[in-house]
This record gives C-alpha cells, structure tokens and sequence, in this order.
C-alpha cells in the first residue's frame, strides 16, 4: 500500500529542508561527513542510523542547536548558520521539534508546558481566549485533554511524547523533527504514535523528520527514508524497496 | 599551572555571564509572575533556617561574652557591642552562608537537571528566552531577597541577645533596644545592607551558571550543586573582605 495516496507531497517546489555536504564533529569525533538529505513539502522523511551515529546531531543542527563546521544547511530558504538570534527566532516559530527525552517542563502543569512557548513567542501575540481554544486543540489532537491539569511527573512515557507533540503542534508548525518518538514505548502505544505522527501530517500538512531506530514505526509514518551510516546518507529509498535491498549495512535494520 | 588557568577561564566566564544578565535584565519580556515565585520560594525555604541560625548566634554571643565583660565592669556595652557584630558582620555573613548552602545549591541542581534532560533546550528551540525566564528571575530574586532576610535575621538575633540580658541581668527589651540604637548607626547599616546585595548576586548568579552551564549529565546534577555551594561561599567571604577593606577608607574621610 502506498501512503502517497493519502496527501500530497510536492517535489516541484524547492525543498523545505535542503542539506548538501554537511560537516560536523566535536573535537576528533568525526559524526556528520557530507551527509545529504531533501526534505520536501508534505512529506515523512524517517532517518534510522546506529545508536551514536549522528541522528540527534542532525536535527540539533537544522534547529541551530549545534553549530556547523561545513555544508550547505537551508530550512524554508533560509541558511541556518548564518541567521541572526531574531532570524532564528523567526525560524524556529515554524519548526516543531520533539526531544528524544520529551523534555517538558518539570515544574509546570501540561496547561502550562503547552502555554510557555505561546505567551513568550515574539511573533505570535494571542489572547487568552485564543490562547484557551489552542491548548484544548493541540491537546484533543493528541488525545489527552483530560491530562490538561496534570504535571509531567504523574505522567507514563507515552502521555509524556504525546503531551510534547501537543506542545509543539501548538505553534502550528510547518516541519516538524521528532527525536525517536517510539523509543522507550511499548509496540501497542508505539504503533499509536506512528499513527498518530500520519494524522499529524495528513491534517496539519506539515513535513516532517522522524528518527527512528523502530522499523515499525519507520513503516507506519514514513514516505521515505535515508540510514545514516559512517556520517554520511548510505541509502535513500522507500521502506519496502530498503527491505529488498541486498547490502549487510542496511538489511541489519531489518532484522 | 593548569588548575591556574582553570581558574581563570571559569572567572572570565562567571563575568561574561554576569555581563549577560545585565545586559538583558533591562528590556522586555519580563518574568514578573516567575520573579515573585522564585522571590516567595527563596524566603520559604529558608525563613525557618535564617531564623534559628540568627537566634542561637544572638543568645550564644551574649552568653559568651557576659562573664569577660562583667570582669571589665562594662556589662552595660552589651547592647551595643553585640549590635555592632550582628549587624556589620554576623548577620549579613551567616545568613548569605546559609543561603549559599541553601538557595545556591537549589538553583545550581534544578538548572543543572533542566540542562541535561534538554529541558533548557526545547524553551530556546520554542522561541522563548530561557535565560531571560530561568536566569535574570533566580538572580534578581536572591538579589532581593538576600538582603531581606539578613535584615530579619539581624532582628532575630538581637531579639536572642536581649532575651538573654533579660533574664540573667534583667535589662528590659525597651532598654537593650534603645542602648542598641544609641551606638548603632546609619554607617554601620548602609555597608552591611550594601554588601548583602552583593552577596545575594553572587549566590544567585553562581547557581545559574554553574547549572547552566552543566554538561556531565545526571551525575553531574548533584556535583554542580556541590561546587555551586563551595564556589558561593568562597564569593561571600571574598565579598565581605572587599566590603570591610572599602567601607575602612570611608571611615577614614
Ligand atoms: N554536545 C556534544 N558534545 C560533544 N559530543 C557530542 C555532543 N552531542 C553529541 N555528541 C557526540 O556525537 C555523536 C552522535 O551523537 P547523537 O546524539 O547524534 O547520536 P544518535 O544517533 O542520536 O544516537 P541515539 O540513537 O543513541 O540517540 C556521539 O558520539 C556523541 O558522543
Ligand atoms: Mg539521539
């Protein structure tokens, strides 16, 4: 079955992400070495690679977390090394990105967590009211309005990646880069996600990134795919076509 | 030699980062609502604290020196002396020591765990300025409040001396206060209020940074807030000595 039915995705407009040559090490430990990758509107895009080869890394540069040594790095026509604080700011207002470890608020309520980046954001100035409707909005999306009052500690790891994609659904994002979204999940609440990560995209129209190591998951949600190996994209194809493919690299995903 | 220019490279960033706050402390968005949170926390946690420390130093140092100044026959100085040691150094001192331990290793541990499960990242990545809602708040709040619990601190500990004077040589409160403001006076006030100020930032501004700037992970949590304590204190006694060596020259004049 392919999932190219059920939206489109444009190819003929410029890429929402464009990364050519990419470079990137701390010290001698040499992670990204000329990695590519086109991230095209409308699109799931899953990147699987070993533990420690670079996938955070990857979306921490695209976001302007980690600074690169080389390459060219362009989100929404934009070269990312090269904005200043307010441009990055304007940037990332359209960028959603969902930590590998949820990272929400500890000391704030779900209410809250979705709140903060709303009531701080430069650009985005909203009402209460407004700011009322959003929360239970972001929050029915993900199917959690009943955990509005809760704080982050009374919540199991599932709720917690789903209250974090609330958070970052909230500001209507044009892409979105998930950090392992499975990982740590059981495979009923896993497959959930995955689901959860397609409706995302068919309803909201975002384009997205989703590391992953969950081959379910890469499956469910994803358009394509790129396994990022030795720092560099060592095979970009859909997920069946990966799954036929001969070479060791890729088939000791598929196990 | 190495240690030396450790030394140096962490002073040269605590000064950048103080540099930081006071360059973004002035401009908009401010963290009111965060500020009063952080200001009320710090005087919770720590009000009981202040207040049984500053009571014993107050009885302790009146019971200790009764008997010397009973043999110079100058137990009527009591007020006075034990107003001056309170107020210029005891006070100010032990209250910003216990704050160190107290407040400084609070705010050092709770960046530090923000730090390291990304928490501080996804507020950067969101557009919010983290540093403007976690760091300019913390400060600004021990900065406040700091100098706010010396001065209770002060009262509780002279309320202990008077306690004492009252009931081994029943001076009466009225008395043991007004011979306390008969010596004390503006210029001994103004410093100590001055340097707790100080202190106040440099606890506030210690924590942030060493939790800010944390990279060692979950281990590193509980170190952070240790070294975060060590380097405080160290900052409050450094202080002090400055404050003492500033306020002699005005003496002088
Ligand atoms: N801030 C940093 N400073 C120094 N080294 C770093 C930093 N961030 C990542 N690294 C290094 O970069 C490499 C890639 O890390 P990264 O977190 O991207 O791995 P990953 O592919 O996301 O792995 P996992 O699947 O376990 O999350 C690792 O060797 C790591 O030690
Ligand atoms: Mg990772």
């Amino acid at each position: 079955m392919s999932y190219d039915m059920q939206h489109s995705i444009d190819y003929k407009t410029a890429p929402v992400i464009d990364i050519e040559g990419l470079y990137k090490a701390f010290g001698s430990n040499r992670v990204l070495q000329g990695f590519n990758l086109k991230l095209w509107a409308g699109e799931n895009l899953a990147v699987m690679g070993k533990s420690g080869s670079g996938k955070s890394v990857l979306i921490k540069c695209i976001i302007g977390l980690v600074r690169i040594d080389q390459g060219k790095l362009l989100v929404l026509d934009q070269a990312v090394d090269q904005l200043n604080l307010r441009e990055l700011d304007r940037l990332r207002s359209q960028i959603g990105f969902q930590f590998q470890g949820s990272a929400l608020y500890d000391s704030m309520t779900v209410r809250e967590n979705l709140e903060f980046p709303l009531k701080r954001h430069p650009l985005k100035q909203v009402t209460e009211k407004e700011l009322e409707l959003l929360v239970t909005e972001a929050l029915e999306a993900v199917g959690l309005l009943n955990a509005i009052n809760m704080m982050p500690s009374e919540l199991s790891g599932g709720m917690k990646k789903r209250i974090a994609l609330a958070r970052t659904l909230i500001m209507q994002p044009k892409i979105i880069l998930y950090d392992e979204p499975t990982s740590g999940l059981d495979p009923v609440t896993a497959k959930e996600i995955s689901l959860l990560i397609n409706e995302v995209q068919n309803r909201f129209h975002t384009a997205s990134i989703i590391i992953t190591h969950d081959l379910a998951c890469a499956r469910i949600s994803s358009n394509r795919m790129i396994i990022l190996h030795n720092g560099i994209n060592y095979a970009e194809a859909t997920y069946t076509q990966l799954g036929t493919m001969k070479d060791g690299v890729i088939q000791a995903f598929f196990v | 030699m190495k240690k030396l220019t450790r030394f140096f490279l962490t002073t040269g960033e605590i000064s950048e980062f103080a540099g930081r706050y006071f360059r973004e402390a002035w401009f908009p968005p401010y963290e009111i609502q965060e500020l009063l949170k952080q200001c009320f926390l710090i005087g919770n946690k720590s009000f009981a604290l202040v207040s049984i420390t500053g009571l014993i130093m107050g009885i302790v140092l009146t019971l200790q020196t009764r008997p010397t100044l009973i043999e110079f026959g100058a137990v009527s100085m009591m007020p006075s002396m034990v107003g001056i040691a309170i107020v210029r150094e005891i006070g100010p001192v032990l209250t910003a020591l216990i704050c160190a331990g107290k407040i400084g290793s609070g705010i050092g541990a709770e960046l530090a765990s923000m730090k390291v499960t990304e928490q501080i990242d996804a507020m950067e990545v969101s557009g919010a300025n983290p540093f403007k809602y976690l760091v300019i708040t913390r400060v600004t709040a021990t900065t406040i409040m700091i100098p706010i619990l010396v001065v209770l601190s002060d009262i509780i500990s002279l309320s202990g001396s008077a306690l004492v004077e009252y009931l081994k040589g029943g001076v009466s409160f009225e008395l043991y206060f007004s011979k306390v403001f008969e010596y004390l006076q503006f210029g001994d006030l103004l410093p100590s209020v001055i340097k707790s100020f100080f202190f106040g930032f440099a606890i506030g501004i210690i924590g942030c940074y060493k939790g800010y700037t944390s990279t060692r992970g979950t281990e590193g949590v509980g170190r952070t807030a240790n070294e975060a304590v060590v380097i405080a204190s160290m900052l409050v006694f450094i202080l002090d000595f400055i404050a003492v060596l500033v306020s002699d020259i005005f003496y002088e004049l």
